[in-house]
């Protein structure tokens, strides 16, 4: 690949989305080292204690810092969705390319397949997975990755039957190029904005599960915490009006809202 | 004039005073589009605006219409139409102009009517959204344009949907739209160019027929010469956004002043570019491609072991090494079909090719390396053909590597200076290129394989008239050069006699006539090969007259017959010649004396008989 190609994939990345993802990364690998307290510790004796300048969220239904479980759960909640996101568009994206590829057979069973997956509302398929397996992380994660395969996985399609359709791919095969060949270096490369704007779209979708789970009692356990079971485990707060349920409510609202307004403002500009 | 406030009267009805447009990519600087651009047309006159494109031509005729491109707007000058200041009116206010007083025909029609509605709901709908008549009058004037414009079953094709209509009714129907309300000023945006030969003929006679009978002012806006010939009074030649010559299409077309309209007009003018004559029509070569009865069809196949429905029937086509071939027909005659076939990605039924004495796979997955390298396919579209994201020096590079030729950068260079591109195009990407420099990048990646035999399908069909020509001349260097042979097919009778040694007329899946180039300059000739020569539009003001009014009507209304309808001549229906045998039988192939293979029910004599002048009238 030339300098010329790679500083034009650079370029080709979206400018907010592409902040806004790296700040929730980076919050998330960075944010537990930067929490005031422990996770786990008891700091102070008042219940659901208003924001002051000791505890800047206030504090939560057992007296813990409510900012340091709150960047705790901001950790796991984007890690995990992440790397769930990461595994079923990869998948989905190859999966699709390869069926509106080969077609025929190869397409058909790959779409029947996934459109079985797709018909189970997501989180029961979700609930299913935990009752049979247990609730931990790579449990989570691979049965979130695999609910949103499909997704991934019809989108990807779509665009790399347009894609294929065309001329240029239509010179490879008559080259005789292999199938690696034209996926890799004919197709992908002409259908990553939307992929990426897909990608987006899936990372949203996985919080909502994550935190749904989770708000259910079924996601992540103690002492590991997410925005999901922060929300729940402080809902008693609502009463007093408490930071320890909004914050980490308001925190899934502007992940994912953010990120959604972010992807939408980005389809719109031209080129 | 209208009571328009603090409008003076102009002197004609369109008047633009020093107009700027400008745009912008993404967040770029603003840049000019059009310069200081200035003109009039009186009132009933016509105007061309000629140029290639992104001369600004389309631009200054939305301009018109107060309407700006995404990402563009009227930067400044004065644009005066009918008594209104387009450029001061507020939204409502254009709304209003808009399809009451100027009206605009789109270049492709079929997308500018809804699928899912009734055509007469569509074409009398700015008369509704304007009020200007209720809906039964306004049906009414439908059925009367429909009438003017010599469409078929006038008073029941408002029934009908887009899709059951030709490209050249719907273009018809579209003029009919703008012209509902009975606007001032009738914008034409190359309403024809997607068009056939002999379609354009039936659409420009009906444009042509419309302004005599409503008296509508009118901006054309158009690239080819031959057409603003028949169309336009005066014109106006642009060349990236700057007006080049002004003047009445006669001095333009006769007498150009400057150099850049001249060159337009040496473009437009048929000249022989193939030099090398020395055809050799021994029938002693061993053909380079040989194909034979070819049949290509779907839906099955009946109980003759035949397709039911066929696309070619029994086509051949031997392509002599070194030699330019030519096919053409109007579109769905199955050019491309034949094309795709002999390249492998359209499967046949019946027949065969060979290709250097040895037989072609149909799937061009079982063809050999050496085949596939040596049989290249130069595709139509040069928007499709190249991938976005791969730079030029890397498209030809991944060929010479595939093929295990030595990719260095001046390889690459040596293959970019044979298409006359600059080597250091070698980084850009193809978005950033012309349409033309990437036709070019097309033809050099094909060049890359070393091929012997290059099939070109309509790869000048979608360029302006100087960039197809500038390609149709790298294609004879190239074949002077490398001695490679091209299957040539186009629709463009220009372009075929410029490069083509022999030529094949196909008409609906037939091949009809076989001739070496120069015999299409004499009779005998097929019927229909002789239509296609009258349908080129030729740059004197009264050729469009002459040839309708040689036309047998009754034979330009039958539709184009299916060509699985078993016995009889596929051109029946339309030919002005038929007789009685011409139904129940399939013609003979007749051998005219300049070497000319017609497959016509007439003997020569006849058919250099009707071919004479003066029989026709």
């Amino acid at each position: 690949m030339t300098v010329a190609s790679l500083t034009r994939r650079w370029a080709a990345i979206p400018r907010i989305p592409g902040a806004l993802i790296l700040f929730w990364l980076l919050l998330a690998v960075i944010g537990p080292l930067l929490a005031p307290f422990a996770p786990g510790e008891v700091v102070s004796r008042t219940v659901f204690a208003p924001i002051s300048a000791h505890h800047i969220l206030g504090t939560d239904y057992l007296g813990r810092d409510v900012l340091t479980r709150l960047l705790c759960g901001t950790s796991s909640t984007v890690l995990l969705c992440a790397a769930a996101t990461l595994l079923a568009c990869t998948g989905g994206v190859f999966l699709g390319m390869i069926a509106a590829l080969k077609q025929g057979v190869t397409d058909t069973l790959l779409s029947r397949f996934m459109d079985g997956v797709i018909s189970i509302p997501s989180l029961l398929s979700a609930l299913v997975a935990v009752a049979a397996f247990g609730s931990s992380v790579p449990v989570l994660v691979l049965a979130m990755s695999l609910i949103y395969m499909p997704g991934s996985y019809r989108t990807s399609r779509m665009l790399a039957l347009s894609v294929a359709r065309r001329d240029f791919v239509l010179a490879a095969r008559m080259r005789g190029e292999k199938a690696g060949y034209i996926v890799l270096r004919e197709i992908l490369p002409n259908m990553t904005g939307p992929v990426m704007a897909d990608v987006g779209l899936r990372f949203i979708y996985s919080v909502r599960l994550l935190s749904n789970l989770s708000f259910l009692g079924v996601g992540l356990q103690p002492p590991m915490t997410d925005l999901g079971s922060l929300t729940r485990e402080n809902l008693l707060g609502l009463v007093y009006g408490a930071p320890a349920v909004i914050a980490p409510a308001l925190t899934i609202a502007v992940l994912t809202v953010g990120l959604n307004l972010a992807l939408d403002s980005n389809r719109r500009e031209p080129g | 004039m209208r009571a328009q406030s603090g409008i003076i009267q102009p002197p004609s009805l369109i008047s633009v005073k020093n107009l700027r447009l400008t745009g912008r990519r993404g967040r770029g600087p603003e840049t000019p589009i059009v310069e200081n651009v200035s003109f009039d047309v009186a009132e009933k006159e016509m105007l061309a605006l000629i140029g290639e494109s992104g001369s600004g031509k389309t631009s200054i005729a939305l301009a018109l219409t107060g309407y700006a491109r995404r990402g563009c707007r009227i930067a400044g000058g004065h644009i005066h139409v009918a008594g209104y200041d387009v450029t001061a009116m507020p939204p409502a206010e254009l709304r209003a102009f808009r399809g009451k007083t100027i009206a605009y025909i789109a270049q492709n029609a079929g997308a500018a009517f809804n699928p899912a509605l009734p055509l007469m709901d569509q074409v009398i709908e700015p008369a509704l959204l304007h009020h200007t008549m209720p809906r039964r009058m306004a049906i009414e004037r439908a059925i009367s344009l429909f009438e003017l414009m010599a469409l078929p079953s006038p008073g029941t094709i408002g029934s009908r949907y887009p899709h059951e209509l030709s490209g050249g009714q719907i273009q018809r129907l579209m003029a009919a739209t703008a012209l509902i309300t009975g606007p001032e000023v009738v914008i034409f945006d190359e309403p024809t160019t997607a068009l056939d030969v002999t379609t354009q003929i039936e659409v420009l006679e009906a444009f042509r027929t419309v302004r005599r009978e409503e008296g509508f002012t009118g901006v054309y806006v158009t690239h080819d010469l031959a057409v603003v010939a028949q169309m336009a009074d005066r014109a106006v030649v642009l060349k990236n956004g700057v007006v080049q010559e002004e003047g009445t299409t006669e001095q333009i077309l006769s007498a150009p002043r400057h150099s850049y309209t001249q060159a337009l007009l040496a473009a437009n003018t048929p000249r022989i570019r193939n030099n090398v004559t020395e055809t050799k029509d021994t029938g002693k070569d061993v053909p380079a491609l040989d194909v034979r009865d070819l049949v290509v069809g779907y839906g099955g196949t009946g109980r003759d072991g035949r397709p039911r429905h066929t696309i070619l029937s029994d086509v051949s086509l031997p392509v002599l090494p070194g030699e330019t071939m030519g096919i053409i027909g109007e579109s769905g005659c199955g050019k491309s079909t034949l094309i795709r076939a002999i390249a492998g990605i359209q499967p046949w039924t019946n027949g065969g090719i060979t290709f250097e004495g040895e037989p072609l796979a149909p799937r061009i997955e079982a063809r050999s390396a050496a085949q596939r390298r040596h049989l290249q396919l130069v595709a139509q579209n040069a928007d499709l053909v190249l991938n976005p994201a791969m730079s030029v020096g890397d498209t030809l590079r991944r060929v010479l590597t595939f093929n295990g030729d030595a990719a260095t950068d001046v390889e690459i260079g040596h293959l970019l200076d044979m298409v006359r591109l600059p080597v250091a195009l070698a980084d850009r990407f193809p978005p950033e290129l012309s349409g033309g420099q990437k036709q070019r990048v097309n033809l050099a990646r094909a060049l890359a394989a070393r091929p012997r035999l290059v099939l070109c399908d309509e790869i000048t069909a979608a360029l302006d008239t100087v960039v197809a020509a500038a390609i149709l001349d790298l294609m004879m260097e190239l074949k002077r050069e490398l001695g490679i042979a091209w299957l040539f097919v186009t629709h463009d009778l220009h372009a075929l006699r410029s490069v083509c040694d022999r030529v094949a007329v196909l008409y609906a899946g037939h091949r009809v006539e076989f001739t070496p180039v120069a015999a299409l300059e004499t009779p005998p000739h097929h019927p229909y090969t002789r239509r296609l020569e009258n349908s080129v539009p030729e740059m004197r003001a009264d050729w469009l007259s002459d040839v309708i009014g040689q036309r047998d009507q009754a034979c330009d209304m039958a539709p184009a017959m299916p060509s699985s309808r078993g016995n009889g001549c596929c051109y029946v229906s339309r030919c002005p010649v038929r007789e009685a045998v011409c139904e129940i039988s399939v013609p003979p192939v007749r051998r005219s004396p300049d070497g000319a293979l017609i497959s016509c029910h007439l003997t020569i004599q006849d058919l250099s008989r009707s071919t004479a002048p003066g029989d026709q009238s």
